[in-house]
């Protein structure tokens, strides 16, 4: 393979796995940390490509397209979720929706 | 014929080094701007870079496929919503560090040396090697053929969790207003 290997790869996904933890873990306004969640899963997709690319198997690249449309749906649930907020006037902020009652 | 090759690489290598500058500090830029505009936008260069890196890796139909559907269809969710509620910015970093950034700081680092160490102790001299794949690894008709005969189950599935998750962020949205409960 021209260019650098699997394992330069690998490590661009798990710095951006950790990025994205630190961003979930940080950041107090929902949207952010949803942002922040679409980062972990493009980690964890680059990490799946990559290991594709090594094995000359397509099963990773179906798995990478897979997660992709979980995290659509994943986005779709957490955006009705910040609208469901907004319309109630609820705070923006994670540590403040700690309890599940409507 | 070494020297083309040797070019190639430089340039293949050249494209990593900009494609993955670009996704870290996208990255980066996308949990410390206090503006989730900002952020989004800064997750939209993010998931460009990375589908500079599926075409490196020769995963042409994943890399379209990023393009179109994160960069395009969800990003503009994203930013349609948070222009529906309206700018809040929120600093990130004010106050000083608090136990809790520093905590998350700590995890977040000791994740990332977790899976470097894994990487380095377990496949580090088993990875740096791997040979050519023929032409037709990663396009569209090989993707598809193998969506239709090998992982036909999990196709299925994914379109009806996305319909499942369409229906309930409809939900979710629309009744969102408070009814009294009659007493």
């Amino acid at each position: 393979m021209l260019g650098p290997g699997v394992a330069w790869y690998l490590g661009i996904a798990a710095f951006l796995f950790a990025t994205g933890a630190l961003g979930v873990l940080v950041r107090r306004n929902p949207i952010i940390v949803l942002l922040s969640l679409e980062i972990m899963l493009n980690g964890g997709n680059l990490a799946l490509i990559a290991f594709s690319r090594h094995a000359r198997n397509g099963a990773g690249q179906i798995f990478a397209l897979a997660v992709m449309a979980v995290a659509a749906a994943e986005v779709c649930v957490g955006l009705g979720l910040v609208v469901a907020l907004h319309r109630r006037r609820l705070a923006m902020d994670v540590d403040a929706l700690s309890e599940l009652h409507g | 014929m070494i020297l083309a090759a040797s070019a190639g690489g430089i340039l293949v290598w050249i494209v990593w080094v900009a494609a993955g500058f670009a996704c870290l500090a996208s990255g980066i830029a996308v949990i410390s701007f206090s503006n989730p505009f900002y952020s989004a936008l800064a997750l939209i260069g993010n998931l460009g870079s990375l589908a500079v890196l599926y075409l490196l890796l020769s995963a042409e139909f994943v890399a379209a496929a990023q393009v179109l559907v994160y960069a395009g269809a969800v990003m503009v969710m994203f930013l349609f919503v948070i222009a529906y509620i309206g700018p809040r910015s929120e600093t990130p970093w004010a106050g000083g560090p608090s136990w809790q950034s520093l905590g998350a700081i700590l995890a977040a680092a000791s994740i990332f040396v977790e899976i470097i160490v894994a990487i380095g102790l377990k496949a580090g001299g088993r990875l740096s090697h791997s040979d050519h794949v023929n032409a037709t690894f990663g396009s569209p008709g090989w993707i598809g053929r193998l969506f239709l005969t090998d992982h036909l189950l999990a196709f299925e599935i994914t379109s009806i969790v996305l319909l499942v998750a369409a229906v309930g962020g409809v939900i979710l949205a629309s009744h969102a207003r408070r009814r009294e409960v009659p007493a």
